[in-house]
Protein backbone atom coordinates (compact mmCIF):
# COMPACT_ATOMS: atom_id res chain seq x y z
CA UNK A 1 0.00 0.00 0.00
CA UNK A 2 3.00 2.45 0.78
CA UNK A 3 4.22 2.24 -2.92
CA UNK A 4 1.69 3.34 -4.41
CA UNK A 5 0.74 5.76 -2.74
CA UNK A 6 4.26 7.42 -2.60
CA UNK A 7 4.64 7.02 -6.47
CA UNK A 8 1.33 8.48 -6.46
CA UNK A 9 2.45 11.82 -4.27
CA UNK A 10 5.76 11.98 -6.43
CA UNK A 11 3.36 11.80 -9.71
CA UNK A 12 1.24 14.70 -7.85
CA UNK A 13 4.39 16.58 -7.16
CA UNK A 14 6.24 16.41 -10.82
CA UNK A 15 2.61 17.56 -12.31
CA UNK A 16 1.93 20.65 -10.20
CA UNK A 17 5.65 21.66 -11.36
CA UNK A 18 3.88 21.88 -15.28
CA UNK A 19 0.87 24.02 -13.70
CA UNK A 20 1.27 27.23 -14.91
CA UNK A 21 -0.71 30.17 -13.23
CA UNK A 22 -4.02 29.60 -14.44
CA UNK A 23 -5.11 32.08 -16.79
CA UNK A 24 -8.13 34.59 -16.47
CA UNK A 25 -8.28 35.32 -19.86
CA UNK A 26 -11.37 34.32 -21.88
CA UNK A 27 -11.28 33.25 -25.18
CA UNK A 28 -13.91 35.75 -26.51
CA UNK A 29 -11.83 38.43 -25.01
CA UNK A 30 -8.86 37.58 -27.38
CA UNK A 31 -7.64 39.20 -30.34
CA UNK A 32 -7.80 37.21 -34.27
CA UNK A 33 -4.28 38.83 -34.84
CA UNK A 34 -1.82 36.54 -32.64
CA UNK A 35 0.76 38.98 -33.16
CA UNK A 36 -1.82 41.92 -31.41
CA UNK A 37 -2.89 39.31 -28.64
CA UNK A 38 0.75 38.29 -27.88
CA UNK A 39 1.74 42.51 -27.03
CA UNK A 40 -1.73 42.38 -25.09
CA UNK A 41 -0.72 39.16 -23.22
CA UNK A 42 2.80 40.50 -22.49
CA UNK A 43 0.92 43.87 -21.22
CA UNK A 44 -1.60 42.46 -19.11
CA UNK A 45 1.17 40.64 -17.16
CA UNK A 46 2.33 43.99 -16.27
CA UNK A 47 -0.93 45.77 -15.18
CA UNK A 48 -2.32 45.39 -11.52
CA UNK A 49 -5.25 44.38 -11.17
CA UNK A 50 -6.74 47.05 -8.92
CA UNK A 51 -9.27 45.13 -7.26
CA UNK A 52 -7.39 42.35 -6.10
CA UNK A 53 -4.07 44.29 -6.14
CA UNK A 54 -1.43 41.50 -6.26
CA UNK A 55 -2.88 39.98 -9.37
CA UNK A 56 -2.10 40.99 -13.09
CA UNK A 57 -5.02 41.62 -14.98
CA UNK A 58 -4.27 38.83 -17.14
CA UNK A 59 -4.64 36.66 -13.83
CA UNK A 60 -7.35 38.55 -12.13
CA UNK A 61 -10.92 36.93 -12.43
CA UNK A 62 -12.21 40.42 -11.34
CA UNK A 63 -15.15 42.06 -13.34
CA UNK A 64 -12.37 44.98 -13.68
CA UNK A 65 -9.66 42.94 -14.67
CA UNK A 66 -12.06 41.18 -17.73
CA UNK A 67 -12.80 45.44 -18.38
CA UNK A 68 -9.38 46.56 -18.38
CA UNK A 69 -8.06 43.31 -21.00
CA UNK A 70 -10.80 44.61 -22.70
CA UNK A 71 -9.43 47.93 -23.01
CA UNK A 72 -5.78 47.47 -23.77
CA UNK A 73 -7.14 45.00 -27.09
CA UNK A 74 -9.34 48.24 -28.00
CA UNK A 75 -5.99 50.16 -27.70
CA UNK A 76 -3.94 48.33 -29.04
CA UNK A 77 -6.46 47.69 -32.21
CA UNK A 78 -6.60 51.37 -32.41
CA UNK A 79 -2.83 51.29 -33.01
CA UNK A 80 -1.35 52.31 -29.88
CA UNK A 81 1.91 51.48 -28.96
CA UNK A 82 3.03 49.41 -25.79
CA UNK A 83 4.31 52.08 -23.72
CA UNK A 84 0.74 54.39 -24.93
CA UNK A 85 -1.29 51.44 -23.35
CA UNK A 86 0.28 51.74 -20.32
CA UNK A 87 0.60 55.53 -20.24
CA UNK A 88 -3.28 55.27 -20.71
CA UNK A 89 -3.68 53.35 -18.10
CA UNK A 90 -1.71 54.95 -15.73
CA UNK A 91 -3.14 58.77 -16.85
CA UNK A 92 -6.36 57.22 -14.66
CA UNK A 93 -5.15 54.56 -12.03
CA UNK A 94 -1.74 56.09 -11.70
CA UNK A 95 1.65 54.65 -10.78
CA UNK A 96 0.01 52.02 -9.23
CA UNK A 97 -1.87 49.88 -11.91
CA UNK A 98 1.99 49.00 -12.60
CA UNK A 99 3.18 45.68 -11.35
CA UNK A 100 6.71 46.99 -11.63
CA UNK A 101 6.73 50.61 -9.99
CA UNK A 102 8.70 52.93 -12.54
CA UNK A 103 12.11 54.85 -11.19
CA UNK A 104 11.12 58.42 -9.90
CA UNK A 105 11.08 60.82 -6.63
CA UNK A 106 8.21 58.54 -5.23
CA UNK A 107 10.35 55.15 -5.53
CA UNK A 108 13.48 56.42 -4.69
CA UNK A 109 13.34 54.70 -1.10
CA UNK A 110 11.74 51.79 -2.84
CA UNK A 111 14.21 51.08 -5.35
CA UNK A 112 17.40 52.44 -3.84
CA UNK A 113 16.37 51.22 0.45
CA UNK A 114 17.51 47.77 -0.06
CA UNK A 115 21.17 48.52 -1.58
CA UNK A 116 21.82 51.42 0.99
CA UNK A 117 20.88 48.76 3.70
CA UNK A 118 23.65 46.99 2.13
CA UNK A 119 25.68 49.22 2.34
CA UNK A 120 25.03 50.32 5.48
CA UNK A 121 25.74 46.71 6.65
CA UNK A 122 28.81 46.14 4.29
CA UNK A 123 29.98 49.74 5.94
CA UNK A 124 28.90 48.41 9.99
CA UNK A 125 30.46 45.02 9.07
CA UNK A 126 33.90 46.75 7.90
CA UNK A 127 34.13 48.94 10.63
CA UNK A 128 33.58 46.91 13.12
CA UNK A 129 36.36 44.62 12.47
CA UNK A 130 38.65 46.89 11.74
CA UNK A 131 38.05 48.21 14.85
CA UNK A 132 38.27 44.57 16.64
CA UNK A 133 41.52 43.92 14.70
CA UNK A 134 43.20 47.17 15.56
CA UNK A 135 41.97 47.39 18.94
CA UNK A 136 42.44 43.22 19.84
CA UNK A 137 46.02 43.64 20.47
CA UNK A 138 45.98 45.83 23.60
CA UNK A 139 41.72 44.58 24.33
CA UNK A 140 43.31 40.97 25.29
CA UNK A 141 44.43 41.21 28.79
CA UNK A 142 47.80 39.30 29.65
CA UNK A 143 47.61 37.84 33.42
CA UNK A 144 50.65 38.57 35.65
CA UNK A 145 52.15 35.18 37.19
CA UNK A 146 50.30 35.76 40.24
CA UNK A 147 46.75 36.36 38.06
CA UNK A 148 46.81 33.08 36.29
CA UNK A 149 47.93 30.93 39.16
CA UNK A 150 44.72 32.17 40.89
CA UNK A 151 43.11 31.36 37.74
CA UNK A 152 44.42 27.60 37.27
CA UNK A 153 43.14 27.46 41.31
CA UNK A 154 40.17 28.69 40.81
CA UNK A 155 39.23 26.26 37.83
CA UNK A 156 41.06 23.37 39.32
CA UNK A 157 38.14 23.97 41.96
CA UNK A 158 35.81 22.30 39.56
CA UNK A 159 33.37 24.70 39.10
CA UNK A 160 33.26 25.87 42.75
CA UNK A 161 35.31 28.81 42.69
CA UNK A 162 33.10 31.68 43.02
CA UNK A 163 33.17 30.36 46.71
CA UNK A 164 36.78 30.57 46.97
CA UNK B 1 33.16 51.63 17.52
CA UNK B 2 31.07 51.79 20.11
CA UNK B 3 28.54 53.82 18.40
CA UNK B 4 28.36 51.31 15.27
CA UNK B 5 27.32 49.01 17.52
CA UNK B 6 23.99 51.06 18.25
CA UNK B 7 23.19 51.32 14.44
CA UNK B 8 21.12 47.87 14.52
CA UNK B 9 19.36 49.16 17.28
CA UNK B 10 18.62 52.49 15.76
CA UNK B 11 17.62 51.02 12.36
CA UNK B 12 15.51 48.68 14.20
CA UNK B 13 13.97 51.46 15.69
CA UNK B 14 13.80 53.63 12.59
CA UNK B 15 12.04 50.34 11.08
CA UNK B 16 9.61 49.50 13.85
CA UNK B 17 8.29 53.05 14.02
CA UNK B 18 7.38 53.14 10.22
CA UNK B 19 5.94 50.01 10.29
CA UNK B 20 3.70 51.11 13.68
CA UNK B 21 2.52 54.52 11.77
CA UNK B 22 1.28 52.48 9.42
CA UNK B 23 -0.47 49.61 10.94
CA UNK B 24 -1.66 53.18 13.31
CA UNK B 25 -3.27 54.72 10.09
CA UNK B 26 -5.28 51.52 9.30
CA UNK B 27 -6.39 51.44 13.32
CA UNK B 28 -7.56 55.01 11.90
CA UNK B 29 -9.65 53.63 9.00
CA UNK B 30 -6.90 54.43 6.27
CA UNK B 31 -7.40 51.25 4.61
CA UNK B 32 -4.43 49.68 3.04
CA UNK B 33 -6.02 48.83 -0.18
CA UNK B 34 -7.11 52.19 -0.56
CA UNK B 35 -5.66 53.45 -4.10
CA UNK B 36 -4.87 57.49 -4.27
CA UNK B 37 -6.62 59.09 -7.16
CA UNK B 38 -4.43 60.94 -9.99
CA UNK B 39 -7.39 62.30 -11.40
CA UNK B 40 -8.04 64.77 -8.68
CA UNK B 41 -7.08 68.36 -10.18
CA UNK B 42 -7.53 67.09 -13.45
CA UNK B 43 -10.05 67.87 -16.10
CA UNK B 44 -13.12 65.48 -15.90
CA UNK B 45 -13.03 62.76 -18.48
CA UNK B 46 -15.55 63.50 -21.70
CA UNK B 47 -18.07 60.88 -21.70
CA UNK B 48 -21.81 61.19 -22.88
CA UNK B 49 -23.66 58.51 -21.41
CA UNK B 50 -27.32 57.61 -21.90
CA UNK B 51 -30.37 58.03 -19.38
CA UNK B 52 -31.53 54.81 -17.38
CA UNK B 53 -35.24 56.20 -17.40
CA UNK B 54 -36.39 56.67 -21.48
CA UNK B 55 -37.39 60.06 -22.03
CA UNK B 56 -35.29 61.67 -19.07
CA UNK B 57 -32.15 63.58 -20.56
CA UNK B 58 -28.82 61.71 -20.47
CA UNK B 59 -25.78 63.42 -19.43
CA UNK B 60 -22.29 64.64 -21.38
CA UNK B 61 -19.27 66.15 -19.59
CA UNK B 62 -20.63 69.35 -21.44
CA UNK B 63 -22.96 69.89 -19.19
CA UNK B 64 -20.26 70.17 -16.34
CA UNK B 65 -19.93 74.18 -17.14
CA UNK B 66 -21.24 76.60 -14.79
CA UNK B 67 -22.17 74.40 -12.21
CA UNK B 68 -20.52 72.40 -9.24
CA UNK B 69 -21.45 68.55 -9.68
CA UNK B 70 -21.17 65.43 -7.66
CA UNK B 71 -21.33 62.27 -10.37
CA UNK B 72 -21.62 59.45 -8.28
CA UNK B 73 -20.74 55.71 -9.37
CA UNK B 74 -22.75 53.14 -8.30
CA UNK B 75 -24.92 49.89 -9.11
CA UNK B 76 -27.50 47.69 -7.76
CA UNK B 77 -25.30 44.66 -7.05
CA UNK B 78 -23.18 47.01 -4.80
CA UNK B 79 -23.85 46.54 -0.75
CA UNK B 80 -22.03 49.59 0.50
CA UNK B 81 -24.16 51.94 -1.81
CA UNK B 82 -27.46 51.24 0.16
CA UNK B 83 -25.91 52.84 3.54
CA UNK B 84 -24.18 55.66 1.26
CA UNK B 85 -27.81 56.29 -0.90
CA UNK B 86 -29.67 56.87 2.42
CA UNK B 87 -27.30 59.78 2.79
CA UNK B 88 -27.41 61.11 -0.81
CA UNK B 89 -31.17 61.57 -0.23
CA UNK B 90 -30.28 64.26 2.26
CA UNK B 91 -28.17 66.48 -0.13
CA UNK B 92 -30.89 67.87 -2.23
CA UNK B 93 -30.50 71.50 -2.19
CA UNK B 94 -26.97 71.51 -0.91
CA UNK B 95 -25.54 73.81 -3.78
CA UNK B 96 -24.91 70.65 -6.52
CA UNK B 97 -26.46 68.67 -9.08
CA UNK B 98 -25.81 65.02 -8.28
CA UNK B 99 -25.32 62.83 -11.41
CA UNK B 100 -25.52 59.07 -10.57
CA UNK B 101 -24.06 56.87 -12.93
CA UNK B 102 -25.06 53.58 -12.85
CA UNK B 103 -22.12 50.90 -13.28
CA UNK B 104 -21.90 47.99 -14.69
CA UNK B 105 -25.49 46.99 -14.23
CA UNK B 106 -29.20 45.80 -15.61
CA UNK B 107 -31.25 48.49 -16.53
CA UNK B 108 -33.94 46.33 -15.04
CA UNK B 109 -32.12 45.87 -11.78
CA UNK B 110 -31.80 49.35 -10.96
CA UNK B 111 -35.14 50.72 -11.56
CA UNK B 112 -36.31 48.16 -9.16
CA UNK B 113 -33.60 49.01 -6.53
CA UNK B 114 -34.70 52.81 -7.37
CA UNK B 115 -38.43 51.62 -6.82
CA UNK B 116 -37.55 50.55 -3.50
CA UNK B 117 -34.83 52.97 -1.54
CA UNK B 118 -35.73 55.85 -3.77
CA UNK B 119 -34.46 57.98 -6.16
CA UNK B 120 -31.59 60.89 -4.95
CA UNK B 121 -30.40 62.20 -8.46
CA UNK B 122 -30.86 64.73 -10.62
CA UNK B 123 -29.59 63.26 -14.04
CA UNK B 124 -29.23 59.29 -13.47
CA UNK B 125 -27.31 57.98 -16.72
CA UNK B 126 -26.04 54.16 -17.27
CA UNK B 127 -22.77 52.92 -17.72
CA UNK B 128 -23.54 49.63 -19.14
CA UNK B 129 -19.67 48.85 -20.18
CA UNK B 130 -17.62 50.25 -17.50
CA UNK B 131 -15.71 52.57 -19.47
CA UNK B 132 -16.82 55.79 -18.35
CA UNK B 133 -15.84 53.93 -14.87
CA UNK B 134 -12.57 53.59 -16.01
CA UNK B 135 -11.72 56.84 -17.59
CA UNK B 136 -12.70 58.12 -14.01
CA UNK B 137 -10.18 55.78 -12.15
CA UNK B 138 -12.82 53.85 -10.47
CA UNK B 139 -11.38 50.61 -9.36
CA UNK B 140 -14.63 50.00 -6.82
CA UNK B 141 -18.33 51.43 -6.40
CA UNK B 142 -19.67 53.44 -5.15
CA UNK B 143 -17.17 56.71 -5.86
CA UNK B 144 -17.84 59.54 -6.06
CA UNK B 145 -16.38 62.66 -8.02
CA UNK B 146 -16.72 66.42 -7.44
CA UNK B 147 -16.26 68.77 -10.27
CA UNK B 148 -16.15 72.57 -10.21
CA UNK B 149 -18.07 74.70 -12.35
CA UNK B 150 -15.02 74.42 -15.01
CA UNK B 151 -15.31 70.64 -15.50
CA UNK B 152 -12.38 69.85 -13.08
CA UNK B 153 -12.59 67.11 -10.47
CA UNK B 154 -11.79 68.62 -7.30
CA UNK B 155 -12.27 66.00 -4.87
CA UNK B 156 -12.94 62.33 -4.67
CA UNK B 157 -14.93 59.81 -2.54
CA UNK B 158 -13.43 55.89 -2.56
CA UNK B 159 -16.17 54.10 -1.29
CA UNK B 160 -18.87 55.24 0.80
CA UNK B 161 -19.97 58.36 1.85
CA UNK B 162 -20.54 58.45 5.82
CA UNK B 163 -21.96 61.75 7.65
CA UNK B 164 -18.47 62.39 8.49
CA UNK B 165 -17.08 62.46 5.03
CA UNK B 166 -19.94 64.63 4.12
CA UNK B 167 -19.75 67.03 6.69
CA UNK B 168 -15.81 67.21 6.17
CA UNK B 169 -14.84 66.90 2.85
CA UNK B 170 -17.66 67.12 1.02
CA UNK B 171 -19.53 70.17 1.55
CA UNK B 172 -17.30 72.54 2.60
CA UNK B 173 -15.29 71.95 -0.41
CA UNK B 174 -18.87 72.55 -2.30
CA UNK B 175 -19.16 75.81 -0.77
CA UNK B 176 -15.49 76.47 -1.73
CA UNK B 177 -16.54 75.93 -5.43
CA UNK B 178 -19.25 77.76 -5.26
CA UNK B 179 -17.93 80.99 -4.33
Amino acid sequence: MKKPALILAALIGLYSLQIAPALAVQPDEMLSNPKLEARARAIGKQLRCLVCQNESIDDSDADLAHDLRLLVRQRLLAGDTDAQVKQYLVDRYGDYVLLKPPFNADTLVLWLGPAGFFLLAVGGAVLFYRGRRAGGGEAAPVLSEDESKRAKALLDTDGEGDKA
Amino acid sequence: MRRIAFLPVVLFVVLAGFFGYRLLLIQRGDSPSFIPSVMVNKPAPDFQLPPVFAGTPGFSSAAFKGRVTLVNFFASWCIPCRSEHALLSGLKGQGFQLVGVDYKDKPEAVKAWLAREGNPYDVLVADENGQTGINFGVYGVPESYLIDKQGRIRFKQTGPFTPEAIEKDLLPKVAELNK
